[in-house]
C-alpha cells in the first residue's frame, strides 16, 4: 500500500539524533509488546507480514505520532482482534470473555522461547527457473497494489542490475493477505542514484533492494 | 485520565500512562486465554537486554579481520560461516556480508519498517527505526553520515543497503590501523555497532572509546 510508512526519498523528517548508551527498552512496556508480538507470531496466530502489514495500516497521523513500540502496540491489538483471537470488548474491560481460539502452534510457554530466538528460513522449493541472472538489467514494475508489498515507491519504474539471487522466497503481498506462501524467486537489485533521484544526485551513490521477480521485468 | 495528565508522571508507578494499561490489558487478556504464560515473555525480553547484541557482531567482524580463510567465506555466506561459531549460531539463513574498502563504503537501512540484523546486533536502535534515518539514508546517506559525524573522501563510493525483504545486512567494517598482532578480543572491543551498519567507523588504538 501507498502508505507513510514507505518514507524512502521523503524530506522534512530533520535530522538523525542518535542517543548514547541507549537501552535496550526505554519504558518496560516495550518489552512486554516486542515479546508479545513475537510470542503471538511464534504460536502461529499470523505471520511476519501479517504483523508489519497491520503496522502499516495504521492511520498515517498515528502511524507518524507513534513511537516504534506504540505501532506495534496497536498493530498487535488490531491484528489479534481481526484475526478472531481477543475481541474489542475484551480489549476494552482488560480481561477475558470469549473462549480462546486455538493457535496453530500451542500456548506460547518456556518451552517455546528457544524457537523465538532462532531465525527462520524464507527460502522454499522452486517451482520454476530464476527467469532472471546476475547481470540482467531489470526494470521494476509500476504497480500500486493497495495491499502489502516490499517494492518501495521510490524505486518503481526504475531500471537497475541484477546483483545477486537470493533464492526463491516466501512472497511477502500473498502471506500478508492469508494467501499462502507463493514462493518467489528474489533478487538483489542496485540503481544508480541518479536512476532514482534525477541528475542533481550524488554520483557516488549507488542504492539496492532485494525485489521478487513478480515486481521486475527485463529493461529495454 | 486525559492525555495531558500522564505524561508527566514516568517516576511515579501508582499512575500509569494510557500506553502502560493497555499493555497490561493485552498481557493480561493472552495469559487468561491460555495463549502465553507471562514467564516466557520474560525470558524473550531478557535474552534481548542481556545475550543478544552488537558484541556477537563485532565477534564475526573480529575473526573477519584476523582469519582471511573465515573473511572469505564470511563475504561468500554469511550465514553459513557465522554458524560455525558455535554461540552465536542462531542468525538464519538470511544474513549476508558486505565489506567496506577505501573505495566503497556500505550502509543499510529498512526505508519500510526496521529490518535489522538482531541476532548479530540486538534490538535497533531507535534512530534506525524513526523516519529521519528511514527517509534519508537512500537519498543523501551523506547528509545522514554527518549527522553521525561521520565523512567520507569524496570519491568513495557509498552502497546503502535497503532491507526490503528477509535478507539481514552486516557491514563489515575495514580494520583500523595499528592493530597489528591483535588478538580477536582485543580487536572485538574497537567493533561498534554503528560500524556494522554502516553509520559509523570502529574504534582506533589512538581513541579506544
Amino acid at each position: 500500500m501507498n502508505g507513510v510508512h514507505d518514507m524512502g526519498g521523503m524530506d522534512g523528517f530533520g535530522k538523525v539524533e542518535p542517543e548514547a548508551n541507549e537501552p535496550t527498552f526505554h519504558e518496560k512496556w516495550e518489552g512486554r509488546v516486542m515479546a508479545m508480538v513475537r510470542a503471538m507470531g511464534a504460536a502461529g496466530a499470523f505471520n511476519i507480514d501479517m504483523s508489519r502489514f497491520y503496522r502499516e495500516a495504521l492511520p498515517p497521523h498515528i502511524y507518524l505520532a507513534s513511537s516504534y513500540y506504540r505501532k506495534w502496540l496497536l498493530g498487535l491489538e488490531d491484528n489479534l482482534v481481526d484475526k478472531g483471537f481477543v475481541t474489542a470488548s475484551e480489549l476494552e474491560t482488560g480481561h477475558a470473555q470469549a473462549p480462546a481460539k486455538s493457535l496453530k502452534r500451542g500456548k506460547f510457554d518456556l518451552e517455546a522461547v528457544e524457537r523465538v530466538m532462532t531465525r527462520g528460513s524464507f527460502e522454499r522449493t522452486s517451482q520454476s527457473t530464476a527467469k532472471f541472472k546476475i547481470g540482467d538489467r531489470v526494470r521494476t514494475k509500476n504497480i500500486h497494489p493497495a495491499t502489502h508489498t516490499r517494492l518501495p515507491r521510490y524505486t518503481r519504474g526504475h531500471a537497475g542490475v541484477v546483483e545477486r539471487i537470493l533464492g526463491c522466497q516466501v512472497f511477502p503481498d500473498s502471506a500478508a493477505m492469508e494467501l499462502g506462501e507463493n514462493p518467489q524467486w528474489l533478487y538483489n537489485v542496485v540503481f544508480d542514484g541518479a536512476e532514482l533521484w534525477g541528475p542533481e544526485a550524488d554520483p557516488t551513490v549507488k542504492i539496492s533492494i532485494d525485489a521478487f521477480e513478480p515486481y521486475l521485468e527485463l529493461a529495454a | 485520565m486525559t492525555e495531558h495528565d500522564h505524561h508527566h508522571h514516568h517516576d511515579d508507578h501508582s499512575e500509569l500512562s494510557e500506553t502502560e494499561l493497555r499493555v497490561r490489558a493485552l498481557e493480561t487478556i493472552l495469559t487468561e486465554k491460555g495463549y502465553v504464560d507471562p514467564a516466557a515473555l520474560d525470558a524473550i525480553i531478557q535474552a534481548y537486554e542481556t545475550k543478544i547484541g552488537p558484541h556477537n557482531g563485532a565477534r564475526v567482524v573480529a575473526k573477519a579481520w584476523s582469519d582471511p580463510a573465515f573473511k572469505q567465506a564470511l563475504l561468500a555466506d554469511a550465514s553459513k560461516a557465522v554458524s560455525t561459531l558455535g554461540h552465536v549460531s542462531r542468525t538464519g539463513d538470511h544474513l549476508v556480508a558486505v565489506e567496506n574498502t577505501p573505495e566503497r563504503h556500505n550502509m543499510v537501512v529498512c526505508t519500510l519498517c526496521s529490518c535489522y540484523p538482531w541476532e548479530m546486533l540486538g534490538l535497533p536502535p531507535v534512530w534506525y527505526k524513526a523516519s529521519p534515518y528511514r527517509s534519508r539514508a537512500v537519498k543523501d546517506p551523506r547528509g545522514v553520515l554527518s549527522d553521525f559525524g561521520v565523512s567520507l573522501p569524496k570519491d568513495t563510493e557509498i552502497r546503502v543497503w535497503d532491507s526490503t525483504a528477509e535478507t539481514r545486512f552486516l557491514v563489515l567494517p575495514m580494520r583500523p590501523k595499528g592493530t597489528e598482532g591483535w588478538s580477536e578480543e582485543q580487536l572485538a572491543e574497537l567493533v561498534t555497532r554503528d560500524s556494522m551498519i554502516g553509520t559509523g567507523f570502529p574504534k582506533t588504538p589512538e581513541s579506544p572509546s
